[in-house]
């Protein structure tokens, strides 16, 4: 478990994502189906409320699905507990653990499974990769947006899960950072090699981090492709705007 | 790297502070004057007792064998409650934070559960507890008749009296701490595999323990202080029931210094315990 941080592309096939989900938020019914093989990120995208978090809070199980299945590759995982889906969940806003240091965060999940000290170990490798060794004695309210993201992935990933959900990776971030930050998540979602969704409402973080779109307003799939075919046939009057206001 | 958004509202929190305090320094001069009265009804007997306290025969009066007993007593008791307390009452708490999203009948009836011991004359509670838990009580006599023991009148009665007049105020501490940790912190342990249990261990209890700790304080300068329920279910029996407050009561219709010593030894635990505890540990204070 300790070489999970140095895992490459050489790694054994990883296992692909299937969702089919119905999801209630009170005020909205959220219906969703779609597949992601690894390798191939997809971005779900959408206006603000059509329902994007409540799609990877289902698929985590933070959420009870009112209908549907998830399944990672052979393995039906709607019915259990989200400690035993083996879905790796970045939050918005990253929710670090505010009463452990960088290092205790990003060991949490191997401490779970162990001794402290072998946890602690184990978060080597992953400080190191994402260039936060020197932090490793800080507490999350001592880090910057950028380096809490980093936290929050390594952390994530230290899990080893099998599918990586990011929920709005950029948004907590300053923009002066965000472009740097989206090219160095890209590098860690290719890395990790496993199927990876993440919600959004930037098509530039959707065409960095992701090979398709899935269009999701109110509650609905309203279309799904690449960005190239997005603009080359838009189905709403929200993917036109959306896609025009990136244009520049 | 420029300052998180997450930052943010920390460094906002100074000048709101600053506003308010500029706001309660323009007090109109009479409610200036009642407070001032009000202030004084809460200090001016304190005062009084270190103003008429007889220090030069404090070190005599407070070696006396009485008085060690009653000390040895009490504390051993209120912390064996305080112990008691943060067993039974983080549980209870959790259950009482939980029952926020329960239907309004239950959820008022567990919070009224709770509250009665810090409305309720302790005399009542040391009554009730008599009645359940003496000769002729229901689980009294089946104490009696199954083990042989019977409860009123021992040291262990003085720390049940002790645990019901304080449980409350461990499971308020704790339960306003839960209700203000993040619960998405909880959900984030879940998904990097900790189970129920693990959550509680490593996430829960240690965001709350600032409250916990605030709880347990609170716990023990209470059951240090318990007076009514104490002489009503376990008596006044030196060395065995009667703890600082009953010794210090006693005393004064015998040896009133002796009573002045007690009271003063109380007080001062008070003081100390609380100026060790931070403000915002305080329920209420805050607000």
């Amino acid at each position: 478990m300790t070489d999970a941080a140095d895992r490459t592309d050489a790694a054994g096939p990883r296992p692909a994502l299937h969702a089919d989900v119905v999801v209630s938020r009170g005020d909205l019914d959220i219906t969703a189906a779609f597949d992601v093989a690894p390798r191939h990120p997809l971005a779900v995208i959408g206006p603000n409320g059509a329902g994007k978090s409540s799609v990877l809070s289902a698929i985590a199980g933070l959420v009870p699905l009112e209908s549907g299945r998830v399944r990672i590759g052979a393995r039906t995982v709607d019915g259990l507990p989200p400690e035993r889906r083996r879905i790796g969940l970045v939050f918005q806003d990253y929710v670090l653990f505010p009463h452990l240091t960088a290092r205790d965060n990003i060991a949490f999940a191997t401490r779970m499974r162990g001794g402290r000290a072998a946890a602690r170990a184990a978060a080597d490798p992953w400080l190191e990769r994402y260039g936060l060794t020197s932090l490793a004695g800080r507490y999350p309210a001592e880090l910057s947006g950028g380096q809490a993201q980093r936290v929050a992935l390594a952390r994530a990933l230290a899990a080893e899960p099998e599918v990586l959900l990011l929920d709005e990776p950029m948004s907590a971030l300053d923009v002066e950072v965000r472009a740097e930050m989206r090219t160095e998540l890209a590098t860690h979602v290719r890395e990790f090699g496993g199927a990876t969704v993440l919600v959004t409402h930037s098509p530039a973080d959707a065409a960095a981090l992701a090979d398709s779109v899935l269009v999701l307003e109110a509650g609905r799939v309203t279309q799904r492709g690449t960005l190239d075919e997005l603009r080359a046939a838009p189905a709403t009057p929200y993917v036109e705007r959306m896609l025009a206001a990136s244009a520049d | 790297m420029t300052e998180s958004t997450t930052r943010a509202p920390a460094a906002r929190a100074p000048s709101a502070r600053s506003a308010r305090s500029a706001v309660a320094g323009r007090l109109s001069w009479p409610v200036a004057v009642v407070a001032g009265i009000a202030l004084a009804v809460l200090v001016l007997p304190l005062a009084a007792l270190v103003l008429r306290a007889p220090w030069a025969d404090l070190p005599e009066l407070l070696a006396r064998e009485s008085v060690l007993q009653a000390l040895v007593l009490s504390f051993a008791t209120a912390s064996i409650a305080t112990a008691c307390c943060l067993v039974l009452g983080v549980p209870l708490a959790a259950l009482v934070a939980r029952a926020a999203t329960w239907p309004t009948l239950p959820r008022r009836v567990l919070r009224a559960a709770v509250t009665v011991p810090l409305v309720l004359p302790p005399v009542v509670g040391g009554i009730a507890m008599l009645l359940l838990l003496g000769r002729r009580g229901p689980i009294g006599r089946l104490l009696e008749e199954s083990f042989g023991v019977t409860v009123p009148f021992t040291t262990g009665a003085v720390v049940l009296a002790q645990v019901f007049v304080s449980l409350p105020f461990l499971v308020f501490a704790v339960e306003g701490a839960l209700r203000s940790a993040d619960r998405r912190t909880e959900l984030a342990a879940a998904t990097l595999g900790a189970s129920r249990w693990q959550v509680f261990r490593f996430v829960t209890l240690p965001l709350v323990a600032p409250g916990v700790a605030a709880g347990a304080v609170l716990c023990f300068t209470r059951a240090l202080g318990e007076f009514g329920a104490t002489i009503t279910f376990a008596g006044s029996l030196p060395g065995v029931t009667r703890t600082l407050p009953i010794a210090s009561y006693l005393a004064m219709q015998s040896d009133p210094d002796e009573a002045i010593a007690l009271a003063l030894l109380l007080l001062a635990v008070s003081v100390v315990v609380l100026l060790g505890l931070r403000d915002r540990w305080l329920p209420g204070v805050r607000a």
